[in-house]
């Protein structure tokens, strides 16, 4: 094998374990995040500047359930997608078993906290009024 | 297959890029929870993006989301047709083609606002001068 990650391509890990699940993970999460986070760029880069992304731009955009779902999705999605990543780096360059141990628990801790802040947020959100200026300047 | 030229750097760039957007993600939690804080505090978190310097660093995840996208699609065809394989180099300077393409009209959109009052100061300032004094 060559030193480039075994994950990265036309190596199939074979055996049916998590490693094949992860490969194919990063391929249907790829696949949807394609779709996905390209839509989110252009909505808060393109059609809406960023100096106009505020809290009532959001509480705009929360009124409708869907878009909730459509920002889980996405948060949930590009997060283990991310941190599996991340699993895979950790991987490929960290061979002390205890160090790879402490960092890979670390990074399991990461994702539950950022995916439960992230979740959190998405679900308590009420909107407050007056929601504030529109656009920043 | 990926000890080659452009298979090493296409991985080393997605690897590269994949880390970046990673991090922007976990920053990017973070700044969206503040809106549980109100108006107040969420509006000036996004204060932090409007300025320029944020808005290169913008820049930069654009690039980096759409090569790290660009390829992954180049890493699947690779994986899922048969003669993926022959066009990898192809497909590697495609991704690359495609993503400038893609990320000069994002560019000037995204840093255009930014611009904007240094040009408006730069042409207006013959006419403030004259309605001075």
């Amino acid at each position: 094998m060559s030193g480039l990650s075994r994950l990265y391509g036309g190596s199939r890990p074979a055996g049916g374990g998590f490693e094949t699940f992860s490969w194919y993970y990063f391929r249907i999460s790829g696949v949807a995040l394609f779709v996905l986070v390209i839509i989110h760029l252009i909505l808060m880069h393109i059609t809406t500047d960023v100096a106009c992304t505020t809290y009532a731009f959001v509480a705009a955009r929360y009124a409708n359930p869907w878009w909730r779902l459509f920002d889980w999705l996405l948060l949930t999605i590009a997060l283990t997608h991310g941190m599996n990543g991340l699993r895979v780096v950790i991987d490929d360059y960290v061979h002390n078993p205890r160090t790879r141990i402490v960092l890979l628990s670390a990074s399991a801790t990461l994702l539950l906290i950022f995916f439960m802040l992230g979740t959190l947020t998405l679900i308590t959100f009420q909107a407050v009024s007056p929601a504030g200026q529109a656009c920043l300047h | 297959m990926y000890k080659g030229q452009s298979g090493m750097w296409s991985w080393l760039f997605h690897r590269i890029s994949g880390l970046g957007i990673l991090l922007f993600l976990l920053v990017h939690i973070v700044d969206v929870s503040l809106l549980g804080f109100g108006p107040r505090v969420y509006n000036d978190g996004i204060l932090l993006f409007d300025s320029v310097i944020v808005r290169l660093l913008s820049l930069a995840l654009v690039a980096a989301v759409f090569y790290h996208a660009l390829n992954g699609v180049r890493i699947m065809v690779i994986d899922f047709w048969r003669k993926g394989v022959l066009y990898q180099k192809v497909m590697f300077i495609a991704a690359l083609v495609v993503t400038i393409a893609i990320f000069i009209p994002f560019a000037i959109i995204i840093l255009r606002p930014a611009f904007t009052p240094v040009v408006a100061w730069f042409f207006q300032l013959p006419t403030t001068a004259s309605a001075g004094h």
